[in-house]
């Protein structure tokens, strides 16, 4: 099943990942002395007529429309009529667009001339998930450290499920929750610009993130054999010194774990950070600018594109990227876990 | 000596006051959330506004009613169970009872089921949109309507199948654990008496790992009525006048609901109460599902424990 998503995510982006794709809009004027050499296809496409519509005509009307065509491109000149946007180049490099003052990076699909840099989307996933594994990591794994190895038995019983009830929460609805409730509650205590924001998004998507990190943080910390943790307190250490000198250290790969799958899962997520991020595609290095992440994108584009085109193609291509690097995060993740396991119970 | 003892103690004291508040700051926001939800939502949920309709205003607290998406969402995980549990089920009958542990494909599939469940759901929504509806919705046009435009468009048809597909890993891991639980002795005495291995499986095993098999569907179930993203390209509407009636239908569905009057409300602040109220239904739905599983799965695993002895 897997292979099949990634064969048919891939197989819409293929094109572009061959760079076989060209959105240039330019086309060169065709004299109307070279309509006999032209195919009836590409006459037709020149024109912008089908080719039955372009039988029905006669010789005169097609020479009339050629000439009118080349009126028509030499009228409208932009001078990055003939760049190809869709190509690897200008995906990741900034370019200087006619009109702008220096070179940039811009995701701009439906424009005149598309352009589709993909950098100010990954560094809106970037961004948004950094913030998101700011707040969940902390929380998650100190709350892990508190549950497992601290707290009175009695309470974990109520804590525990308490956390799990936030991953039971639909993302739709945190999405919701961060709009209308904690964006302004955000804006209030920090007092910043923009109500929507990376910061507003990535408290939500941490909300998200928490019940992973905290699941399988405490779950490496609670096993991790108690003979460990005796052997400490029967040498006189505090129950604060055996967790976090003798029992997190053993479990360290655990939590690592824990961040990478909680990565995975924030870079992927999308109804959260297309409701709260505020969805511009600013490049910033402010956590309070308002961003697109690659997601949100493909969420907020896919119904309106034309299939099979250009900017059809390049949103499967960012599915596919997000396929993959989730692929590869969780990936690691489970292998951690894994080797972990069997470390701990002594196989490895 | 006694400075050094002192000095730990603080230390002691303050970490765990740290790691504590961590925790407390945690569960605060899920009561927060939940209370919020809850307190907002109760004040607009009404038995009109669970059965009624959006005839007459979508975005008007005081006449709107979300029953067509409640319709929406139990059709669509209705038809999604259809599809994922046979499939699940037969996925987890295979791992446990047929697959050995040491060959390199038994492992492969293994880690492919856990990286299915790691797969960002909007990766499903575009699957669902290349595979499904232009694929094989568009395979189906081509063969049977001559090109003409019936399976090949999103439809509530497609969104199920996408979301079959998102809570496979859900009803596979559930399904495995219960076969696991099964004791092996149960086998053991059907294969003496002369039982074929399949015969096994269907008679005896299956129907002790019947709750197992249950407990994965509801999950399933409650993961699928909260996904939004799947179903955005492959099946969800807008805005319908009319109930879906048959396969190739499009749907309204609670979560995009949502989404949907969040984003594009003409004016949020009359839209709010009904929002709460959406949300309510969705949050009591899928809380209520959960908890049904986890019912299920500690009277299975006490009725194991009697079993075993």
């Amino acid at each position: 099943m897997i292979f099949l998503i990634f064969a048919f995510v891939g197989r819409e982006a293929l094109p572009v990942i061959l760079g076989k794709t060209n959105s240039a809009r330019a086309q060169k004027p065709i004299a109307a002395a070279d309509i006999p050499q032209l195919s009836a296809d590409q006459l037709a496409q020149y024109i912008g007529v089908n080719e039955t519509e372009l039988k029905s005509y006669d010789a005169d009307t097609v020479r009339t429309l050629v000439e009118l065509k080349a009126e028509e491109l030499q009228q409208n000149v932009n001078p990055d009529a003939g760049i190809n946007a869709a190509s690897w180049g200008m995906m990741f490099r900034p370019h200087q667009w006619f009109g702008y003052d220096k070179a940039e990076y811009i995701w701009q699909p439906v424009s005149e001339i598309p352009k589709y840099n993909l950098v100010p989307l990954i560094l809106g996933s970037l961004k948004a998930t950094l913030v998101a594994l700011l707040v969940s990591v902390p929380l998650g794994v100190g709350a892990a450290i508190y549950v497992s190895q601290l707290a009175h038995p009695k309470w974990r019983e109520v804590i525990k499920p308490a956390i799990e009830l936030l991953s039971g929460i639909p993302s739709v609805v945190l999405g919701f929750f961060a709009l209308i409730v904690l964006a302004t509650v955000l804006q209030v205590l920090c007092g910043y610009h923009s109500r929507l924001n990376v910061f507003v998004a990535g408290v939500a998507l941490g909300l998200a993130v928490i019940p992973i990190v905290f699941t399988i943080s405490e779950d490496a910390l609670t096993s991790v054999p108690r003979s460990y943790a005796q052997a400490a307190l029967a040498l006189g250490a505090s129950r604060w010194q055996v967790a976090w000198q003798i029992v997190l250290p053993a479990a360290i790969p655990g939590v690592f774990a824990a961040c990478v799958l909680g990565f995975g899962r924030a870079i992927g997520e999308t109804m959260i950070v297309l409701m709260a991020s505020g969805n511009a595609t600013i490049v910033s290095a402010s956590i309070f600018d308002s961003c697109r992440t690659m997601t949100a994108t493909i969420a907020a584009e896919l119904a309106e594109v034309v299939f099979g085109g250009d900017h059809y193609r390049i949103l499967f291509l960012i599915g596919a990227l997000l396929f993959v690097v989730t692929f590869i995060a969780n990936l690691v993740g489970e292998l951690v876990v894994h080797r972990l396991k069997a470390r701990l119970e002594g196989r490895g | 000596m006694l400075l050094q003892r002192k000095q730990r103690d603080w230390q002691s004291l303050f970490f765990t006051g740290a790691t504590g508040l961590a925790t407390a700051v945690i569960v605060a926001m899920v009561v927060i959330i939940v209370g919020n939800i809850a307190w907002n939502g109760a004040a607009q949920v009404s038995l009109r506004f669970i059965f009624g309709g959006t005839e007459e205003g979508m975005f008007d607290a005081h006449r709107a009613g979300i029953f067509p998406m409640i319709f929406g969402t139990v059709a669509l995980v209705l038809l999604m169970t259809i599809g994922v549990v046979p499939v699940g089920v037969i996925t987890a009958i295979y791992l446990t009872e047929y697959a050995r542990e040491d060959r390199a494909i038994t492992r492969v599939i293994r880690g492919a089921i856990n990286n299915l469940a790691g797969v960002p759901s909007i990766v499903f929504g575009l699957f669902g949109l290349g595979f499904f509806v232009q694929f094989v919705g568009g395979g189906i046009d081509k063969a049977l309507y001559d090109g003409a435009l019936h399976f090949g468009k999103p439809t509530i048809l497609w969104a199920a199948a996408t979301m079959a597909v998102l809570t496979m890993p859900v009803v596979i891991v559930a399904t495995e654990e219960a076969l696991k639980a099964v004791p092996k002795g149960l086998r053991e005495a059907s294969l003496a008496l002369g039982a074929t291995k399949l015969k096994t499986i269907w008679r005896i095993v299956l129907p002790q790992a019947l709750p197992g098999v249950l407990t994965g569907g509801i999950l399933a179930v409650s993961r699928g009525a909260g996904e939004v993203a799947p179903i955005m390209f492959t099946g969800a509407a807008y805005y319908l006048a009319h109930l879906p009636t048959n396969l190739t239908d499009q749907f309204m569905e609670l979560g995009y609901h949502i989404f949907v009057l969040s984003t594009q409300s003409p004016d949020i602040e009359r839209t709010k109460p009904i929002l709460f109220g959406t949300v309510l239904v969705l949050v009591a739905l899928t809380f209520l599902l959960n908890l049904l599983a986890i019912v299920v799965r500690a009277k299975m695993r006490a009725r194991l424990r009697l079993a075993h002895g």
